[in-house]
């Protein structure tokens, strides 16, 4: 009867094994799928023209996409300069402001269900507040709805790293008679460094694939960008543009849009991840 | 700011009475509607270190939380009565807090330090509270760290991360730090519970050189600590004041029946 249990036991165990192995493997076919698709099928596009020239029209050979990558870098630029900072003044407000009180639940609440808000809603929400508005696409409404994505994730993660900094460090420099804005920028801004910078560079990474708050809002443009004021030219809203498109030289501009845009989020991750390893 | 360095303080010796004078005056002291002091009255004498002892929970922390007002940084907190400071009442609302912060310094249980330089780590204070020459500064700052007794080990480490001392030597660090602003009362908070025996001899040493130079209240754990370095003691037990006396008299003549039983290790 021992025997018996014994082997039962070990039976369910390998079950269990076998199930979460292969639970694991089908995740990561996928994403190695997805990753050699899009290299392969993206770097026949890749030359140095596709990033510095316009797109050619259908059917005729050459042309890139150098308007969309440097659109795409000044939306995501400006999305940071106002996300950034309104991001992380409300995490210093959840961490050291607002615990506790009313309010400080509220904008908590807030936050949280920001962060679950499908990112269209938030190209609409830009929509009709500064294209239907102005009466025309722009460079800056993709920037504010960019921007109103990222609030919340720098807002969260600058909140859950600043509360990771024991209180003892700022009661000890309290204690000192450091009044508590300099508590809050010169030691928990710095004992929690790697950690906000980490949070930062993750929201950039997060919008800046983003397409559907992009579509109603910088739309998408065939020149170079001249001004954020009117439609700006983007890598996501082109990919969806051209892989859409029965033209076969746009759908290979699309793959080597896909894989210069999975590039550069990848090389954010990674970089936010070496910050973090280094700090610990 | 004064222009005499520390040292040169304590040689010569002061006119009038020392600063560092506790008077506390019918204390309560509450964590929401829960009180957890009651009517505590103690007098601390200037240059002499009191040690508060009493079983976990009794409220020795919260005390000395007190002095400093740094229990303010949390909004459920809240006290009545009277802490005079050289005749000044503390808990007044309009008093200067980071004045009152810079005259009674704080030590904790586990050491602090910035993530920062040892050297920035000793000049933060300064900075926040004088302005001062590269130069002065660095004079500061070694005085400091001589008065800490941790100059000689330091010295060569002035640009490395405070983290990277030991245990002990931060915490002396962080005496140092505090020091460094000149205090009149330094107020600690079980300094040696995280420090292993060579490091806690160390600090012991050291608090019982400072009475030259200010006045010491330590909240201890450690029945012969407080016997080895306090003058006077107070036996706090759920939130009381049981008995305050010379330390010589509370070891071997405690006055109470529950001081003798939490001295002879009968409780606690």
């Amino acid at each position: 009867m021992r025997r018996a249990g014994q082997r039962r036991r070990r039976l369910v165990d390998l079950g269990m094994k076998a199930a979460a192995c292969l639970a694991a493997f089908v995740g990561i076919v996928f994403l190695v799928w997805v990753l050699s698709e899009v290299i392969v099928r993206g770097a026949s596009a890749l030359s140095w023209s596709f990033f510095t020239t316009l797109p050619a029209p259908p059917g005729a050979p050459g042309g890139g996409l150098g308007n969309a990558m440097l659109g795409t870098l000044l939306i995501s630029l400006g999305a940071t300069l106002l996300g950034v900072p309104v991001g992380v003044m409300a995490g210093v407000y959840l961490a050291e402001y607002g615990a506790g009180t009313r309010f400080g639940t509220l904008v908590n609440f807030m936050v949280n269900v920001m962060m679950g808000v499908p990112s269209i809603i938030a190209g609409l929400f830009v929509y009709t507040l500064l294209v239907v508005s102005l009466g025309h696409f722009s460079g800056y409404a993709g920037a504010v709805a960019l921007a109103f994505l990222m609030m919340p994730i720098v807002a969260r993660t600058t909140a859950d790293m600043m509360a990771l900094v024991p209180n003892t460090l700022r009661e000890s420099a309290l204690a000192l008679g450091a009044p508590r804005w300099r508590v809050i920028v010169q030691i928990v801004f710095r004992a929690a460094k790697a950690g906000l910078l980490t949070g930062i560079l993750l929201a950039i990474a997060r919008v800046s694939g983003e397409t559907a708050p992009l579509l109603f809002t910088a739309l998408n443009s065939p020149y170079w960008p001249r001004t954020l004021s009117g439609p700006m030219a983007n890598l996501t809203v082109t990919i969806f543009n051209y892989a859409m498109s029965p033209y076969a030289n746009w759908q290979r501009a699309a793959w080597g849009a896909s894989l210069v845009i999975t590039m550069g989020v990848l090389t954010i991750n990674l970089v936010s991840r070496f910050i973090l390893r280094r700090k610990t | 700011m004064s222009t005499t360095r520390p040292f040169e303080q304590t040689q010569a010796a002061p006119a009038g009475p020392a600063p560092g004078v506790i008077s506390v005056r019918n204390l309560n002291f509450y964590y929401g509607d829960h009180q957890v002091l009651f009517d505590n009255t103690l007098d601390i004498a200037p240059r002499s270190v009191t040690a508060i002892i009493g079983p976990s929970g009794c409220g020795k922390s919260t005390h000395i939380r007190v002095y400093n007002r740094i229990y303010e940084m949390y909004r459920d907190q809240r006290c009545t009565g009277e802490v005079l400071l050289d005749g000044e009442n503390l808990l007044d609302p309009s008093l200067d807090l980071i004045e009152l912060r810079r005259r009674v310094g704080m030590i904790f249980q586990a050491p602090t330090p910035f993530p920062m330089s040892v050297f920035e780590n000793v000049a933060y204070g300064l900075r926040l509270h004088y302005t001062l020459s590269r130069s002065e500064l660095m004079d500061r700052v070694e005085d400091a760290l001589r008065g800490a007794a941790l100059w000689d080990e330091v010295k060569d480490k002035l640009h490395q991360p405070g983290t990277a001392l030991s245990g002990g030597q931060q915490q002396r660090l962080c005496i140092a730090r505090a020091l460094a602003v000149e205090p009149e009362v330094l107020l600690m908070d079980e300094p040696t519970s995280a420090v292993d025996p060579v490091g806690t001899a160390k600090i012991e040493e050291l608090v019982r050189m400072l009475t030259s130079r200010l006045t010491v209240v330590i909240v201890t754990h450690n029945m012969q600590q407080a016997a080895r370095i306090s003058d006077v003691t107070a036996f706090f037990f759920e939130g009381r004041i049981v008995e305050v006396g010379q330390t010589t008299k509370m070891f071997t003549n405690p006055a109470n029946k529950q001081t003798e039983d939490y001295i002879t290790g009968r409780f606690g």
